[in-house]
């Protein structure tokens, strides 16, 4: 073993009083590296982004198809958005049940011993997760396409329909790292998502028009956040128009993060 | 504020759980440049000291100041000084040495190319080399440890935690580690290190403080420590029980000193300074006729420690690794 001659840090100077905005925007990427890293280790942790869009397009097309539009060809127009959102919205669910079992690990113990910013180890997950909803949006469009979808917005509007899958997926992923936050085990918060996941999803416009749900369901469904989300990606990937709902949809997004996200950091840093 | 001289300093320090007084008014001193270890069995609050040292847990009561920064107040200028290894390592699992060693430096401020380097002459210096580009699922329990010490010493803090550095490590691996810690004093690091192990603390510390149910109850070089506790500890079982107050006083008119009595097993203990009192004692109660059953003569264990600094054993040490290894010469 050689020597450890390196000088010591001197306690007398050069030391921050402070994370300074740009170091914490360093540290939030680095995590991201790391949550990356760990993406590419456990490739089962893509599944939900990458099998699951594949098998729920093609289950989901061939099932309500007939049923609810006449054809399968006549449904995807109204499913493929609709599973752009509800994909996204379970790829949100990893995010904060990754968090908590995270917090539980022996890393954890020197994040918080670090002089980095308190927010850092919460941040970078989410910054990398941004990519799984990416996964998720093109993988559930390119089925769709192989399986004879032809978008009416063309490129532009299909890229405008999947950045706002992204958008979405980040601000709805603040709900579940909430819970990820609080939650006192991995599984915990795995079933709280769930419970909390499927009205979100199911009550939506995702699947069927809500017209036909009885007034007390209709008035949830309307005003569910993730029914804007599904309306403003079917303007943009069908007509390529940005229309009012994308704007509802960006609005409804905007509250989650207002919210959600002030609730999370506060309960993740008493945590840190 | 002296911070010339003293890197921690805890007065009154104090930790509640619950209605349990996990630290109970602690004050520490570590000067600059030394070796400094808390002595204590599992549960006895070492760990819990630590973490409020490193700003981990909250401070309840009193206060502590590393370098002169106080630890409530500046946590994070306290942080930039302080290099901590826990007793369970605390690296990345899905990532490789290399990748760990990288991933603390540029968290913390380190370029992408100096941190490369950095963690390559870390894992050298820590024999770490062959397995830079192997998953830490990889890594024996001593690796884990290493790689551990050297994620602390990244950024070269002038201050390192090591909290049982070398609990469940075989004795070649443990060592390797006290050389390594040894290493990191001559460079002028100054260690707060805990161990349940007292020819740890006796190896490697230059002051031990002895901790016990939260508080200190004592403090000393390890020949001060060893001196209060005599150099070897004579254990003597009666043949009838009801002997056991004569004995004592026997006991303590050789030794000077009154003996811890234990009447369910009959026996009688107590610490001598020299191991021929041994002989004088044995003789003196045969002189009192009373019947001696077994004898044994041990040297000082933290057991001993404890007994003679508490009046009690170490009961909590529920860990099969921190019995007492006796060098037994039992007379029948």
């Amino acid at each position: 073993m050689t020597a450890l001659t390196t000088t010591l840090r001197d306690p007398g100077s050069g030391l921050s009083a402070h994370v300074g905005l740009r170091a914490t925007f360093n540290q939030t990427l680095t995590m991201a590296w790391r949550a990356t890293m760990k993406m590419r280790r456990n490739f089962e942790q893509l599944f939900d982004v990458t099998i699951q869009p594949l098998l729920f397009t093609a289950m989901f097309a061939g099932i309500f198809g007939g049923a609810i539009s006449g054809s399968v060809e006549n449904y995807l127009p109204v499913i493929i958005p609709g599973l752009v959102g509800q994909t996204v919205l379970t790829a949100c669910v990893a995010t904060g049940v990754q968090l908590r079992e995270d917090m539980d690990k022996g890393v954890f113990d020197r994040f918080k011993v670090l002089p980095i910013a308190r927010i850092a180890p919460l941040a970078g997950p989410m910054v990398a997760d941004m990519l799984r909803y990416l996964i998720a949006g093109t993988l559930t469009f390119a089925t769709g396409i192989a399986l004879g979808y032809r978008p009416g917005g063309g490129v532009p509007g299909v890229v405008g329909a999947i950045l706002l899958g992204v958008i979405s997926g980040w601000s709805l992923a603040w709900i579940f790292t909430w819970f990820g936050t609080v939650g006192r085990s991995a599984q915990g918060v795995q079933a709280i998502s769930l419970m909390v996941m499927f009205p979100l999803t199911f009550l939506s416009n995702a699947f069927v028009p809500t017209d036909t749900m009885p007034p007390y369901l209709q008035a949830f469904a309307n005003a569910n956040p993730v029914s804007h989300i599904i309306s403003a990606i079917r303007d943009l990937a069908n007509n390529g128009q940005v229309t009012a709902q994308v704007g509802w949809a960006l609005l409804g997004c905007a509250i989650i993060v207002a919210i959600f996200a002030p609730l999370s950091v506060k309960s993740f840093t008493r945590k840190m | 504020m002296d911070e010339t001289t003293t890197a921690v300093l805890a007065e009154d320090l104090l930790k509640t759980f619950g209605d349990q007084r996990a630290v109970d008014h602690v004050d520490l001193e570590v000067r600059r440049g030394e070796v400094f270890g808390v002595l204590g069995p599992n549960g006895a609050g070492k760990t819990t000291m630590l973490k409020m040292l490193a700003t981990l847990l909250p401070i309840d009561g009193g206060r502590a100041e590393i370098f002169g920064y106080d630890v409530r107040r500046r946590p994070h200028i306290v942080r930039q000084l302080l290099g901590v290894t826990g007793q369970y390592a605390s690296v990345d699992e899905n990532l490789t040495a290399t990748e760990n060693l990288m991933l603390f430096g540029r968290l913390q401020g380190i370029d992408r190319r100096t941190a490369r380097a950095t963690a390559e002459s870390l894992l050298e210096q820590f024999d770490l080399t062959p397995a830079a580009a192997k998953p830490i699922s990889a890594f024996s329990g001593g690796m884990r440890r290493r790689l551990d010490l050297a994620a602390s010493l990244i950024t070269r803090p002038p201050l390192i935690f090591l909290d049982e550095p070398t609990t469940g490590l075989d004795p070649r691996t443990r060592g390797q580690m006290w050389g390594t810690i040894r290493e990191l004093v001559s460079n002028g690091c100054t260690v707060l290190l805990t161990t349940q192990y007292l020819d740890e603390a006796d190896q490697l510390a230059d002051r031990i403080a002895v901790i016990d149910h939260g508080r200190k109850v004592a403090e000393g070089t390890p020949d001060e420590l060893k001196a209060s506790i005599g150099l070897s500890t004579l254990q003597l079982a009666l043949v009838d029980g009801t002997r056991l107050q004569a004995a004592a006083s026997v006991v303590e008119r050789v030794t000077g000193e009154p003996p811890v009595l234990s009447p369910a097993v009959r026996q009688v203990t107590v610490p001598l300074q020299r191991s021929d009192q041994a002989v004088d004692i044995l003789v003196a109660l045969r002189d009192q006729g009373i019947a001696v059953d077994s004898v044994s003569v041990q040297k000082p264990s933290l057991d001993e420690v404890f007994l003679a600094l508490t009046g009690h054993d170490t009961a909590e040490a529920d860990d099969p690794a921190s019995e007492p290894t006796p060098e037994l010469e039992t007379v029948r």
